[in-house]
Parts: structure tokens; sequence; C-alpha cells
């Protein structure tokens, strides 16, 4: 790791009729919060399907974000309630594979919410800074021995095929 | 030579980390075996002929027509194979869950080499071992080096290690759907490159069992009911993995009151087995309470990722828990090398 600063990469992912919009209050009101998230928008939180947050992870993101309506003013009635049940579930597989709880959150901001939003922002940023990075495919690295190794097969094959020919 | 001996194509079959069952289903195709014999000239297949690594390292490239590899990647020598296999090959296909996604022994991405070892090596009830002999990559001897394959502290699908032509899915694939990919390798009516050779729809839409809706306060695990033999096991509260596998067994599980567990691998589309098994599961949980959903998880779902994850974590976004024990040498340049 470099001496630089750590700047954690979150990605978050909206929800066109409350979230969103509360973002778009933050930015017109100039609500200040931290700059580290990176937004997309989905139609409803109801829409993330956990693969999207374990890709995220998976990418290079230290964190993700998922924000919807409050329970019961979802757009699209309940479907809110399904993102819910999903988040946990997530989480639960998340622990069972060692990534910290902090790493995801979900957040309800309604689209009058501007300041709750950013505030959700801030406290996810200074949580997953104090976590430090994910980095999560070093995770797959394998031990210095593995090119090594493959190097001694070709190399005894060959060896192996010189004496028999 | 005969035109027919001239025409014949020739066959491979390989095994990596996995237990044995694909040879013993590809087996299963019973008389029909002749018939492979007929359309191919077996030249390599460690675990039913007798054959020589080395006769395979002097073949030219591309000489073997089809090679059907099953197995994940577990070692240094398991990646030298694949890589060998690969070149000598027109076709590779990743034959089964291990080499499609890791299956049980993916599992082992729960742990490293370090633990693993440990574990074997050390703390099973059979083992003394006070001296903590490990296996060496390499011992020196009188008459030279010796060498033991690397262990992997991660255990990677074939096709995280090479180019791959096509997957049949399955632990093991069923014998009828291995005839069939056979069938139309001979016929030469494979899908597209990359593709699934397999049903293109879940293990649910073959299911007989009668579906309503789906509306649980509690997860059951299967000593805990007598399930009822007609309705969804899922509404019965079953973690059944219907919604999210591949057709193609038959719905052989639940036809004896037994729910789904996965082994014929993601439905076509699917890109992380187990986030779809998660969407489907908690959109069967019947509460808009988070602290009771969270009650119903964790009672019901003890080992969310072996759950989840059964057949399929080599293969998921994210392929492994996170490894808490540094690897055995520290980062490398191999990390460059992982897909």
């Amino acid at each position: 790791m470099s001496e630089q600063k750590f700047e954690p990469k979150i990605v978050g992912f909206l929800c066109n009729w409350c979230s969103y919009r509360a973002a778009d209050l933050a930015g017109s009101a100039r609500i200040q919060h931290a700059p580290n998230v990176r937004i997309i928008r989905v139609m409803c939180s109801g829409r993330v399907d956990p693969s999207f947050v374990l890709k995220a992870l998976a990418m290079g993101a230290d964190g993700v974000m998922i924000a919807g309506c409050h329970p019961g003013e979802c757009h699209y009635l309940e479907q809110n309630y399904k993102a819910m049940r999903r988040f946990g579930m997530l989480q639960h597989t998340l622990r069972g594979l060692g990534v910290e709880e902090k790493r995801v959150q979900l957040v309800w901001a309604s689209a009058a919410e501007g300041q709750r939003l950013a505030e959700a922002i801030d406290q996810l940023v200074a949580d997953v800074r104090e976590l430090g990075p994910l980095h999560w495919a070093g995770n797959w690295e394998e031990n210095g021995e593995r090119l090594q190794a493959l190097e001694d097969i070709v190399h005894e094959h060959q060896e192996a095929m010189e004496v028999t020919a | 030579m005969s035109e027919a001996a001239a025409t014949k194509g020739k066959l491979a079959i390989y095994w990596a980390a996995s237990c044995g069952g694909c040879e013993i289903s590809l087996l299963g195709i019973d008389t029909k075996i002749l018939d492979v014999a007929e359309a191919f000239d077996v030249v390599f297949c460690p675990c039913i002929a007798d054959g020589k690594v080395r006769d395979v390292e002097k073949m030219q490239d591309g000489e073997i027509d089809v090679c059907l590899f099953n197995g994940g990647i577990r070692t240094s020598e398991q990646e030298y194979m694949a890589r060998l296999m690969r070149k000598k090959s027109k076709v590779l296909i990743a034959f089964g869950s291990c080499a499609s996604e890791g299956c049980i022994p993916g599992l082992g991405n729960l742990h490293n080499r370090e633990t693993i070892f440990e574990d074997s090596y050390q703390e099973t009830a059979s083992t003394d071992n006070p001296q903590r002999v490990r296996p060496q990559s390499v011992t020196e001897v009188d008459e030279g080096k010796l060498h033991l394959p690397v262990f992997y502290d991660t255990l990677k699908t074939l096709d995280q290690t090479v180019p791959v032509d096509y997957y049949l899915p399955g632990c093991p694939p069923e014998s009828p759907r291995i005839w069939e990919a056979i069938e139309a390798i001979v016929a030469g009516k494979l899908p597209p490159p990359g593709a699934v050779i397999g049903e293109h729809t879940t293990v649910c839409d073959t299911c007989p069992r009668t579906r309503d809706e789906k509306k649980i306060k509690a997860f059951k695990r299967t000593w805990e009911v007598l399930p009822d033999e007609e309705t969804c096991l899922l509404e019965q509260g079953l973690v059944c993995c219907g919604p999210a596998t591949r057709a193609g067994c038959g719905a052989l599980c639940p036809a004896v009151n037994s729910p789904c567990i996965g082994c014929y691998g993601p439905n076509q589309g699917v890109e992380d087995y187990g986030a779809r098994l998660m969407s489907a599961l908690a959109s069967v949980i019947d509460s808009e309470d988070p602290e009771e959903i969270d009650q119903i998880i964790e009672q019901g779902i003890p080992d969310p990722v072996g759950t989840f994850y059964r057949f399929s974590l080599a293969a998921s976004h994210l392929r492994r828990s996170k490894r808490e024990v540094a690897a055995g040498n520290g980062p490398s340049a191999a990390a460059a090398d992982v897909r």
C-alpha cells in the first residue's frame, strides 16, 4: 500500500423516486457531503439484485449504499420491503464471507430528505474509512510459489521427454 | 486404415479437483459408450484407461478433437494439465459442476492452504503428527529434487484458468444429458462457443408440485418437517434451490420429497447463483419488520454460504471468503495473471 490517504470508493444504488431526488435536492440546496459515492440510479430499491452489490465489491468498491423510499412509501407499493428482506439475506451471507457489515448499508431517504441522505453518505464514508480498503481481488492472489511451480513442471517434463526421446 | 477409422475423432477425458462422479456418470450412458467408441478414439482418460501425460505432450496442438475436463484447479499440477489439455484440444468442455463453478471442492475457498493443511495434517482425530510435517513442494534428496504440486489458497474454475469453449452443468451431469451433448458434438450441432449445453429454464419449471402463494414465517431444515408430497417445498418453508437452478436433472430431488440443492448450477443468464437464490428466498419471507426478518433468516439459514453457494462459491463474484491469513509468500507477480 502506498502512503497516500485512503479515499473510500463507494457505489450507491439510489431509487429514482425518493433517494435520487434527495441527492438532487442535496445538490441544489448546496448541502455538503463526502464526494466518495458513485451514484447509480435505479427505478426502485427493489431492483437492486444482491449480485449488483457483490459485483461492486468484487470490482473494487470499498462499500455500497442502497437507498430507497421509506417503508410504506414505495412508488411501486411494496418493493422496498423486498429490498429490506434481500438486504437481510445479503448481510447474513456477507458475514459468512468475512465482509464487515458496515460496508454495505441500507438507507431510507424521501425526496424531501436531502439532509438525511447527505448525513447517511457521510456516515457510510466515515465507517468505511475506519475499516480501511477492501481490495477484494487481493484475496484471489496466490502465494509466490505458484509461478515457480508451473515453471518447474514444464522444465521437469521437458527433461523427461529428452531422456526418452 | 479403413475410412471410418480415418475419420474417427479423438476424445480426451481428464479430471482435476473432483470426485470421479463425472466419469461414473459418463459411463452411465451404458451401452451407448460403444457408440462413443465408434465415433471417437479415447486417447487420454486416466480414470478408466492407461495413458501417460508424456503421450499427450507429444501430440500436435489441437490434435484432440474434444476434451471433457472435469474438476476445479486447486494445485499447480492441475493448472499445468488444464493448460496442456487446452493447447492440445480443439474443443475444451468444462464437464460438470467442479470445472464450471468449483462445486464442493470450491467450498474450500472458505479456508486457505494453511487452515486446510492444519485440519488435514494436524487436527483430525486420527492424525498423530507431533513434528508438524507438512507437504513440501520441493524436497532435496541425494538423487536430486523431488516435487509435489503446490497447493493453492483458492480453488479456481477451469475458465478462470484457461479459455473454455462449452460448459456441461451438473454434479454430476445426468447421463442422458451427456449423451445429448455427445450427439450434438458428433452431429456438429453445438450452440455458439461459450454456451452452456443445457436447458434454459429452472428446476421449478420441471417440478410437478403445485405452486400457490409463497409466504412463510420460518425456514425449516429437512429434518424438522415431513413435507406434504403435492405442494411446493418452498411454500412449506424448506430451502429449495429450484428457483435459481438450471433444469436438466428432471427435478429428481423434489420428486422424492427432498428440496433441490442446486447441483445443476445457475440458470441461463444468472451471473451469481447465490445472489439469485438470496433474492428468491428473500421474497417469500412474510414480514415487513426488519428485526423479524433478520430473525427468520438467521434461525432458518444457519450456514448461508454453504446454502447459497454450495456448488458455486469459486465462480461467484467474490469467489472466496476474505483471506485472514496472508498467502504463503506474500502477494506475487501471479496476481496480474489471475483473470
